[in-house]
Formats: structure tokens, sequence, C-alpha cells
């Protein structure tokens, strides 16, 4: 059975059209990534499946249970299955890191307040930043900021965990420890979604590759067979694109 | 030097009533604040119209006007009981205030990022948790130095009180003009105001750095 199964996701801003119709599946464990042009809808994908959007029609379903738009509390019980980590990071600014990891699970009462640290303190290792723990969020580096944002996303264990452009923010030699990080997960039993735009990246970490164009899947497959042998014209010419010219 | 005793003392007197209105307008202000706040930032719109309308009469008028209004008001035009005077000049400046506060209050709120609230709800937690555990202490800390003007226009704003005859300090110093022909009493009053006005520009300097250990 497919962790995370999305159907017929349509969604308009007025009378635009964002998304028309995306459907798609992953397995436990699988790594997607979404690569495509700006604007073409990746990014209100992956709010829509972070419960930050409502999608005008469709169905995503987690594990075989279908999930609904309904009242607030509703919603919440939805986000709980989806980690979203955000480009520009949003670490809570009053916060220290490690408080910033140990926040919504507290709140959450996910556990015993020294298990909530402890596993804090377990994912901060994990991205590198155990000797951060009582720094605040300005002290750090974009990039240390995003990974701490991962490790936050990570201490609620969600079924999928999703990435929205996570190094487009970042200055060029502050990328690489942010995708090492989410490469390092791969290895885990993660389900995760990446909107990226970094080909090679998506190329040796993704198990399947979606390029989306105007609010449409145009493309979907493995990273060979997107990259490598696409066949839509539509994805070839992005592809060309996407190699830096000047 | 008698004289000087006597002044002093009359002026202290009348600032006990100061300081009285001072420290009551903004014990009902600060909090009347945020129900306003959250009336003119509502998404329903006739709330929003209503919220707005009373914000623009408050902040269009004098608050000396309002005074008057507050205090003569009720018995002229409906043949009320007439309040207190010193109940008078709490409610009207408390209402006043509370305006030019929800206004302070709103432009801290709106100037949160969007990503705080929404890394908030992607993590599971309430309106109510978002609000007290992230929001407010980031607009606390943005409303900080407006409020303290604010509250430093206040402390020279208790004045008006005078105007229906609750005898603040400036009364009393006044009356020394009128009594015995002086005029460095007036001028003492104003040490006074200085006085208190720097007390607050240091704890609002404190309390500034005490929320300096964050950014944002």
């Amino acid at each position: 059975m497919p962790v995370l199964e999305v159907t017929q996701i349509k969604k308009s801003f007025g009378s635009l059209p964002v998304l028309k119709g995306i459907d798609f599946s992953l397995e436990q464990g699988q790594v997607l990534a979404i690569i495509g042009s700006s604007g073409s809808g990746k990014t209100t994908l992956l709010r829509c499946l972070n419960f930050l959007e409502t999608p005008d029609s469709g169905e995503i379903t987690v594990n075989g249970q279908r999930l609904l738009w309904g009242n607030e509390a509703q919603i919440r019980k939805n986000r709980i299955h989806f980690g979203l980590v955000f480009q520009s990071f949003n670490l809570f600014h009053q916060y220290t890191v490690l408080e910033n990891v140990t926040l919504a699970p507290t709140l959450l009462k996910r556990g015993t307040k020294e298990e909530i640290r402890a596993n804090a303190e377990q994912l901060l290792a994990q991205v590198g930043l155990s000797n951060k723990q009582d720094a605040y969020p300005y002290q750090l580096s974009g990039g240390q900021q995003q990974r701490v944002a991962i490790a936050r996303a990570l201490a609620l264990q969600p079924e999928v965990l999703c990435f929205d452009e996570p190094t487009s923010a970042l200055d060029p030699e502050l990328t690489g420890e942010v995708l090492r990080v989410i490469r390092s997960l791969k290895s885990g039993r993660n389900t995760m979604i990446v909107v990226t735009h970094e080909m090679e990246f998506a190329k040796c970490v993704a198990d399947v590759v979606i390029y989306m164009a105007d609010g449409k899947i145009e493309e979907i497959g493995t990273p060979e067979e997107v990259f490598d042998s696409p066949r839509s014209e539509k994805t070839r010419t992005f592809l060309r694109g996407a190699h830096t010219k000047f | 030097m008698e004289l000087f005793g006597t002044v002093s003392l009359e002026l202290l007197r009348g600032f006990g009533q100061t300081l009285e209105i001072f420290f009551l307008t903004l014990a009902f202000a600060i909090p009347l604040g945020l129900p306003i706040c959250f009336g003119s930032m509502s998404k329903f719109l006739p709330l929003r119209i209503l919220t707005r309308s009373i914000v623009w009469v408050i902040r269009g008028t004098p608050l000396m006007l309002q005074l008057i209004v507050v205090f003569f008001g009720p018995g002229l035009l409906f043949s009320l009981p007439a309040m207190g005077r010193k109940e008078a000049v709490i409610l009207a400046f408390s209402i006043n205030y509370a305006c030019y506060f929800s206004e302070i209050y709103r432009g801290g709120i709106e100037s949160i990022s969007k990503g705080q609230y929404e890394a908030g709800q992607v993590l599971g937690l309430t309106q109510t948790q978002i609000f007290f555990r992230i929001i407010l202490l980031q607009v606390v800390k943005r409303v900080l130095p407006p409020m303290g003007n604010e509250i430093i226009t206040l402390v020279k704003d208790t004045s008006l009180a005078r105007v229906i005859a609750v005898y603040e300090v400036m009364w009393m110093g006044e009356s020394f003009i009128k009594s015995d022909g002086l005029i460095w009493p007036m001028f003492y009053t104003a040490v006074f105001y200085l006085l208190f006005s720097g007390v607050l520009t240091v704890l609002f300097d404190r309390i500034e750095q005490k929320l300096d250990y964050f950014r944002g």
C-alpha cells in the first residue's frame, strides 16, 4: 500500500488555475523530486499537501486513510502526517535551536520532557548541529538554520517530509551541507518530497522525478527516464535551459 | 524657603493625581487595546468598519473635547447623574489611549512574517498556541518603541484633566500665579514631568534590552 496517494488535486487562485489535476503516489521510503519552472504549481502542491492551501477538488490519502478538509481541528490532525521545510527556514526567532526542535513535541505532548529533549538532541546531532543547541536563529548561517528546520520537522516523525526549495535562499557555498543532510535522511525510512532547482541532486537522490509545467505533471518517471530520455518536448526544453547558460 | 516648601508640597499633591490618572489609564487602556485591535483586523466586515470608525473618531478629535463630552454629556444630554471628575478623566483617557494602542498592536501583529504562523501550523499547533507561544513576544518586542512614545505622551496629556477641574500638578502650579503672582512654580511643574518621563525612558530601555537576546 502506498504511503501517500494524491488524486486529481485541483486549485485555482481566483480565475487563475494553478493545479489542473495532479495524481501520483509514493511508497514508504521513496524520495520524490519535483522540478519545473517558477509558477508551474510546485509550491502550491506542497502547500496543499500540508493543508496550508485548500484545493478546490481532489483527494489526499495517507496509509489508506483519506484525509478530509474540515474544521481547524481536523486540518491540524491531517497536518501531523506531513512535515514541511520552508524555503526561508522560518525558525522561531525567540527560541534557541534546541527549543525550536522541542516546542511542537512539547505542546503536542509527544512524550516526557526528557524524552523530547533527548530526541531533539539526537536529531540535532544527526544534522551536525550539536554544538549550536543554545544558539539563537540569528546567530546561525542560512545553511545551519535550514538544518535546524529539518530537525524541527523530523521531531514530529511525519509520514511524509516535504521540502519547498530548501536551498533556494542559501548562498551557493551553503547548499551542499543542506543537500547532504537531506540525502542522509534517505537511508532511513523517511518518505520525502523535494521541490528543487538542483538538478544534480534530484538526479542522484530521487527515486521518482516529476516535471511540472502549467499546473500539470508533464513527465513522471525514474531520474534516468526523466533526465536522460524525456518523452515530452517541454521537458527537454526545460532541462536544456536548466543548465546554466550565459 | 518656607514658600518653596509649601509650593513643593502642593505640587507633589497635584502630582499624586497626575500619577493616579497615568497608571489607571494604562491599566485599562493596555488590555482594552487588544479587542479593539482584533476588531479592526476582523474578517467580519461590519465589525471592522465599526471598530475602525470608532478609532477614527477618537483619534480624529481632541482628547480635551472627549473629556468634556464624557464629563458633561451624560448629564446634559440624558439627565443622568453626573459621574465623578476623576472617573470621567480615567474613562475618557482609557478609551482614547486604547484606540492609539490598538493601532500600535495592529502594526506589530501585521509586521510578523506569515512564515512564523505557517511554521507553527505545519507543526500542528493551534491558533492559540501559535499566538501565545510564537507571535506575542515578537509583537511585544516590536511595539515597545512606539508604546514608549505613546506612554510618554500620556504623562503630559494628564495635564488636560484640569479642564474638568481635576487638581493635577499643572493646576496646582497655576494656582500660584492666581494667588501669589508667582510664575516659577509653573516651571517647577516641568521638573516633575521631566523626572517622571526620565524614569519611564530608562524603564523602557531596560525592557528593550531584556528582549535583545533575539532578532526578528
